[in-house]
């Protein structure tokens, strides 16, 4: 009878661990191979395939004012995302779950079916909406930090990622609208809100745990984004740390995997530290989220 | 303020939720709106507070037209029934948020806050936030809430459906004096009939959209004008038999079975001549035991209900109840002797079911 219930707990764990083992195996690689001059399996060797070979050359790239760039370009772009997604669902969301205009059902339809639509089969069309773009004046390609909106800007990249993520965004917000009590909303009109003013005052405290879990996933996926800036922007090299990362790849020969494995672990730290800090909140999306039925 | 509600209608898509309302409230009056879940009572309340826009006629505050104004040009004070505090605000955010709106000076609004916070008796919760507080606290709150800004209208939407039995009496009681001592015009919206009868100057009964009554209380017991009301007010609820009505001799007399042959005084004789089926209509506390001139019959069921008895009997086909003393110790299956108060009797059209004595 003991044997039983043990066996019963142990199962899940060595299945678990069965599937989760070759990821950490790739993490610790990663981690091992940042640090020494080549590696064979997850041993460091030196040039002379020895035990050892320890060495901080592969973190060299620290010193290239072009990682500091595609960092701070990084930054921007994921900061762009998850504030235009914010604002755009937030209200988008609001008025989804809770105003009655003509459209509404097809709207959201709309949105889910844009959801399911793979990025990739847009790049060609949205490339020529960037070119266009990038002939109005001003807004084409005379904004400071971005660029701009039009093709070959950072603006750019972040207009189509934020139209790219709206869809998920405005559906999360609609859930977590939707489980906010309409009494609340009915008091506060009463109280002697304005519509807006209830959205503002009353509404979105209720749903921080939301547009905190909105905001975090939407900072990663910006973060590590990639096939959309190396679409749009000309010199991949000078764009972000995924299509830096990508160069460093495909221009250098003999590959240097060690200094490839420091760049993604360069990459991969600060999304790392976020995750830790942040799961609760993600983990919300999935109890909120699901409950968004039109 | 005067209420006037003139064939007040709202429908959503294909269902008439609510149909041609038409009733007036008078300055400082306190009137129900009672009727099951689902008759238009609370979307009629919703309507006169601007949250929902009638479909058809109007609505008047003081004889201006209010149908266009938005909940909060209309000056009014709502209680919900989930209270609907704002969970992120303190207590005292809360009471003065209506104050904030109006853009009331800081130093008002704490004295205004603490003067309602202590008139609530929650004078000492002002810096807790809502989830910390009871269901009979947070009730407080959001009475406090809806009177701080000096209402002229007050709506309430079954504000003690949440609360426990004890609690809810005492609440009761409590609303009912506050009404009185400000003297606002008051809507209550409930489903209990007792919360109805004890708090309302008069009540309106709503069934499927219309409505069925607006009287005073005593009126809406005693002489009911439809089956319904005569079914929904009461408690236990009224007995009901189909009768035949003969006359016999100048005098008329029901059958509500097993060969029964019960006299109808003079002050209960139907208006129209109906001759045929009607139904006689009976409270359990106008059935007593009388060892003299009640006909026999049988303890079918005894139900304990702590002051009373509730005994449940057979007469024909159908089930007689009514109240005893439990000092009397009826068990099922004791002979007893019935005495039906006739002068207390009811008479419905079986088919249009409005009353045959009033109305």
């Amino acid at each position: 009878m003991k044997l039983k219930i043990v066996i019963s707990r142990i199962i899940p764990y060595l299945l678990l661990i069965l599937f989760t083992l070759p990821i950490i195996i790739g993490y610790v690689w990663i981690l091992i191979s940042t640090f020494s001059t080549r590696t064979y399996g997850l041993l460091p060797v030196d040039k002379d395939g020895k035990f050892g070979g320890f060495t901080l050359s592969n973190w060299s790239f620290l010193f290239e004012p072009e990682i500091w760039i595609v960092t701070f370009n990084t930054l921007i772009l994921a900061l762009g995302l998850t504030i235009g997604v914010v604002i755009v669902s937030m209200m988008a969301g609001y008025a989804l779950s809770r105003i009655k205009f003509p459209g509404r059902k097809a709207f959201l339809s709309l949105t889910l079916i844009l959801h399911a639509f793979p990025t990739v089969t847009l790049l060609i069309a949205i490339y020529f909406v960037l070119r266009w773009i990038a002939l109005i004046p001003v807004l084409g390609r005379n904004i400071p930090i971005i660029g701009g909106f039009g093709y070959n800007t950072l603006g750019g990249v972040i207009l189509v990622s934020i139209a790219i993520q709206l869809p998920l965004g405005i559906w999360l917000m609609k859930g977590f609208f939707d489980e906010v009590s309409w009494d609340m909303e009915r008091a506060a009109l009463i109280d002697g809100c304005s519509r807006f003013r209830t959205w503002w005052d009353v509404m979105l405290p209720q749903i921080k745990p939301g547009i905190a879990a909105l905001s975090i996933f939407s900072f990663i996926q910006g973060w590590g984004s990639f096939i959309i800036p190396y679409t749009y922007m000309v010199n991949a090299s000078r764009a972000t740390v995924a299509t830096y990362l990508n160069n460093l790849l495909s221009e250098t020969a003999p590959t240097n995997y060690s200094m490839l494995a420091s760049v993604g672990l360069f990459q991969l730290l600060p999304v790392l530290i976020f995750y830790i800090f942040t799961q609760k909140y993600l983990l919300s999306i999935f109890a909120g989220g699901v409950k968004g039925a039109a | 303020m005067k209420v006037n509600l003139m064939n007040l209608t709202k429908k959503f898509g294909p269902v008439t939720a609510v149909e041609r309302i038409n009733l007036d409230i008078k300055d400082g009056e306190f009137v129900a709106f009672l009727g099951p879940s689902g008759c238009g009572k609370t979307t009629t309340l919703l309507m006169v507070a601007g949250i929902y826009k009638p479909s058809e006629g109007d609505i008047f505050f003081d004889g201006q037209q209010v149908n266009n104004f938005p909940p909060k040009d209309r000056d009014i004070g709502m209680v919900f029934q989930s209270y609907a505090l704002y969970p992120h605000m303190s207590v005292f955010q809360n009471l003065s948020y209506p104050l904030l709106l109006k853009k009331r000076p800081k130093d008002e609004m704490k004295i205004e806050a603490q003067r309602i916070a202590d008139m609530m008796g929650i004078g000492g919760l002002l810096k807790r936030k809502p989830g910390q507080l009871s269901g009979g606290q947070q009730q407080r709150v959001a009475l406090g809430r809806a009177l701080i800004k000096k209402p002229k209208l007050l709506l309430f939407d079954e504000p003690l459906s949440n609360l426990d039995a004890r609690l809810r009496i005492s609440m009761r009681g409590e609303i009912k004096k506050l009404q009185k001592d400000l003297g606002i015009t008051s809507i209550y919206v409930t489903h209990d009939q007792i919360e109805a009868l004890t708090m309302a100057d008069r009540i309106a009964v709503i069934k499927d959209g219309i409505l069925q009554a607006y009287t005073d209380p005593e009126n809406l017991h005693d002489r009911p004008n439809t089956l319904f009301i005569a079914e929904f007010i009461g408690n236990p609820p009224m007995n009901l038999f189909d009768v035949e009505i003969q006359s016999e001799g100048g005098k008329l007399f029901a059958n509500p079975g097993d060969g029964l042959k019960l006299a109808i005084p003079d002050s209960r004789k139907p208006k129209k001549t109906v001759k045929g089926r009607v139904r006689m209509g009976i409270r359990p506390q106008n059935i007593h035991i009388d060892s003299k001139e009640g006909f026999d019959t049988r303890v079918f069921l005894v139900e304990p209900m702590g002051r009373d008895d509730l005994i449940v009997c057979k007469v024909g086909n159908t089930d007689v109840h009514f109240l005893v003393d439990p000092i009397m110790r009826l068990k099922m299956e004791d002979s007893i002797k019935l005495k039906f108060d006739m002068e207390k009797s009811q008479f419905f059209d079986t088919e249009t079911e409005l009353s045959l004595l009033w109305g």
